[in-house]
């Protein structure tokens, strides 16, 4: 430790060389911090399914209807704890770009179903009771400035009535819930399926999914089959997978986003090893007297090598504090876009991984130099 | 002056082998962005040409009242014939219009490259599909059959998408349907959907009621009074869009994530590449101070000398950009790659490294390669002669 002074006085030799060189790793690990943090977001639907919950569909394909019949018969399938439905909404706020995601239900049987959904038993009771009712996620109530009282006009992208035609639906907000362990979750809308039912013009007895709880996670893939079976050959077959497996197809059809970041960072960081990898060994060449006279000194091959792989990681490690917390800084602006304020832990703590393993490798031809640096070429220059 | 700046520079870029280490860090640099930067706004131009491609002008889609894509809407047969029945539509020889009441349903299919799922659209659509679609041309086996359940495949989904080759069977709807043939239309979103007779579509799904209606219109500047003529007729609840108004709203949210894609990450990373490219023309007029004292002593004025520095920078960055640009071409250049469109189902579009977009990315590189000469060669004309010669 008491060197220390020594390696920052050396890595800042050069002051505008250093400074443009941990400029260019505080962008790439900006960079690193914002598409890493994007893609933990999206895969974090993923990440917090439920291993014990499963998702039925229609075998052709999501959009095409079950019919509501199917409730009795799932639930008597064994290993089947709870059975719930919900249907698309397609729902929009006032513009069809202010999207709502609302879902018919019958709050009895989903809610329970959902426990990491926190919503007032109070507001469960006036949802059932209320036949126009609906509870809204925190996030989607701040995002229209709603408050529970008030009756909202939503329209529905797909649901006519069958009274008049449009596609107006009212809503009375009776009550809100919190996802504490992801508020993305928080952009629902949730509403009785009995008045939705009763009130549509096509389409009634169905529902578009069901939402099965299993009794022993372990058995969670013969529920499934069983589940399919039951329903196989007939006019409306199911496909029945987790939640996981369900939110990790749908993710994919948009893209495979992992492939898009991976390759963009992979190509930062290339270039980033080339350009910092040659200003280290630059400065270590123009140093060789410097070394020389330390070695001559007395200190060891392995001493001045490791000065020059710590001079290595704190510019790394520097550079990459200030490029996560740049990035962490500009989480709050994209929460619109990604539903998520703050950048996450894990890649936080991946970007400075990535850094250290950044400044051993930028180190390796340096430091070999370093240590077979031979004392008297070096003074006479050569 | 134009002597001493063509020798100063002719020199200059000739010691370039020379310095080829440093010299890589402005190229490699610039090479990364401009081959990110192109590469995603490849994608931007596959995908709106595919959109784009789809519309012509003189043709209308007509969809429910609210609805924003076809798979959302319905429209039920009095309704289309109301439509089928308004002015303004172009009419073939029997007098009947050229349009086509259709049926879009999605089916899960599996892709080819890792039989992840993927939504794939069926359309039904009417016997007037020549007329109103000419740019439909089967290019493999026959056409579907009515009555039978047999369809054609686009050659963007076929392939894209697994079990679509001719004689392929696909199960769905409790029987099995052949696939008869493969069409084109010329690149656009069509080619990643399925055709069928819609009348069989709808029995198979034992449903009495169409989607959308695309129709052909006598000419363009029929379209509003086409479209008034739909929205005051109180028997209808519908909305008409010209094909190219339709396709411009469907691809508009992703064309914007791309474009945002394309020059934030490109703009972060050029940032970072101009720091390299400034490091690397410090080095390069550091190591050269005593060859510009010299130059300096013998006469030459300071701009040959920062003339020299800002156009090695540019033609490294040249370079790098070439690189970048090639690269992008060779590794993506009509790569097929599909994503989820506005119907809920796969669109399947090529990633297209266009001109244009290489002129953009050489745009940039030369930009970075400027600003990143720009001041070392300050710095180079402000070199003190006599200290210069005197270091060493």
């Amino acid at each position: 430790m008491k060197f220390f002074p020594l390696i920052w006085a050396s890595l800042w030799r050069k002051k505008a060389r250093t400074l443009l060189t941990l400029l260019s790793i505080v962008v790439a690990f900006l960079l690193f911090g914002m598409l890493q943090g994007v893609n933990s977001a999206i895969n974090r639907g993923v990440e917090l399914a439920n291993v014990d919950r499963l998702i039925t569909i229609n075998k052709l394909s999501l959009t095409e209807p079950l019919p509501i019949s199917y409730l009795n018969q799932i639930n008597a399938v064994s290993g089947v704890e709870g059975v719930a439905y919900a249907t698309w909404f397609g729902s929009y706020y006032q513009e069809p770009q202010q999207f709502v995601f609302g879902s018919p239900v019958d709050p009895e049987l989903y809610l329970p179903l959902v426990p990491e959904l926190q919503i007032a038993d109070e507001s469960v009771r006036k949802l059932t009771q209320t036949r126009t009712g609906a509870v809204v996620g925190q996030a989607l109530m701040a995002k229209y400035d709603w408050s529970v009282g008030d009756r909202i006009p939503i329209q529905s992208s797909i649901w006519t009535k069958a009274a008049d035609g449009t596609s107006n639906w009212e809503f009375d907000i009776v009550g809100t819930y919190t996802v504490p362990s992801d508020a993305n979750q928080e952009q629902g809308f949730l509403f009785n399926h009995s008045y939705f039912d009763e009130a549509r013009a096509f389409g009634n007895g169905t529902v578009g999914w069901y939402l099965i709880k299993v009794s022993d996670p372990g058995r969670a893939a013969e529920v499934a089959r069983a589940v399919d079976a039951l329903f196989a050959n007939s006019s409306a077959e199911t496909k029945t997978q987790s939640e996981k497996e369900f939110s990790q197809s749908f993710i994919k059809q948009f893209g495979d986003i992992n492939f898009i970041v991976t390759a963009i960072l992979g190509a930062v960081f290339f270039t980033l090893l080339f350009l910092t990898g040659n200003t280290m060994m630059q400065s270590v060449r123009e140093r060789a007297p410097e070394l020389a006279v330390l070695k001559t000194l007395g200190f060891s091959d392995t001493t001045v090598t490791v000065f020059v792989v710590i001079e290595s990681l704190l510019l790394c490690l520097f550079a990459a504090v200030l490029g996560l917390g740049l990035s962490s800084l500009m989480f709050p602006a994209m929460k619109g876009v990604i539903g998520q304020a703050t950048l996450p832990a894990d890649v936080v703590l991946s970007g400075l991984i990535a850094a250290v393993l950044l400044a051993l490798v930028i180190a390796l031809i340096p430091a070999l130099r370093t240590m077979r640096l031979s004392i008297v070429d070096a003074l006479a220059g050569r | 002056m134009l002597k001493q700046t063509l020798a100063v520079t002719g020199m200059n870029l000739k010691a370039l082998p020379q310095r080829l280490g440093t010299s890589s860090v402005i190229i490699v640099g610039i090479a990364g962005v401009v081959a990110v930067l192109v590469s995603v706004l490849a994608m931007v131009v596959g995908f709106r040409a595919t959109m784009e491609n789809t519309g012509r002008d003189d043709r209308a889609l007509v969809l429910r009242g609210g609805s924003q894509a076809e798979i959302n809407s319905s429209l039920s047969r009095e309704d289309a014939q109301t439509i089928l029945d308004t002015a303004g539509l172009r009419r073939d020889a029997q007098g009947e219009a050229i349009a086509c009441p259709e049926v879009v349903v999605i089916i899960s299919m599996k892709t080819l490259a890792d039989a992840s799922d993927a939504n794939v659209t069926l359309r039904g659509t009417c016997d007037k599909l020549a007329a109103l679609r000419p740019e439909f041309k089967l290019v493999a086996g026959r056409m579907y059959a009515p009555a039978v359940r047999e369809l054609i495949v686009g050659q963007s989904a076929a392939q894209q998408f697994d079990n679509l080759a001719i004689g392929d069977e696909i199960e769905f709807r409790d029987s099995s349907w052949t696939v008869v043939g493969h069409f084109s239309t010329g690149g656009d979103n069509h080619e990643s959907e399925l055709l069928a007779d819609n009348e069989t579509v709808l029995s198979a799904y034992r449903r009495n009621g169409y989607q959308s209606l695309t129709a052909m219109l006598e000419s363009p500047a029929q379209f509003t009074a086409f479209k008034d003529a739909l929205t005051t007729n109180p028997t209808l609840k519908v909305d008409a869009r010209t094909e190219p108004q339709y396709y411009a709203q469907q691809s508009e949210q992703l064309t914007k994530v791309l474009n945002f894609l394309a020059y934030f990450v490109g703009g972060i990373m050029a940032i970072g590449a101009m720091f390299g490219a400034l490091n690397t023309m410090y080095t390069a007029v550091s190591s050269r101070s005593v060859e510009i004292a010299t130059l300096r002593a013998l006469g030459f004025s300071s701009m040959p000398v920062v003339m020299s520095v800002i156009v090695e920078a540019v033609v490294l960055a040249l370079i790098g950009g070439l690189i970048g640009s090639a690269l992008a071409w060779l590794f993506f250049n009509g790569n097929a790659v599909s994503t989820l469109g506005g119907n809920f189902s796969q669109v399947v579009f090529r990633l297209t490294v266009s001109g244009g977009l290489i002129v953009t990315g050489i745009t940039w590189a030369c930009a970075i390669g400027l600003i990143g000469g720009l001041f070392p060669a300050i710095r180079a004309a402000r070199l003190p002669i006599a200290e210069a010669l005197r270091a060493h």
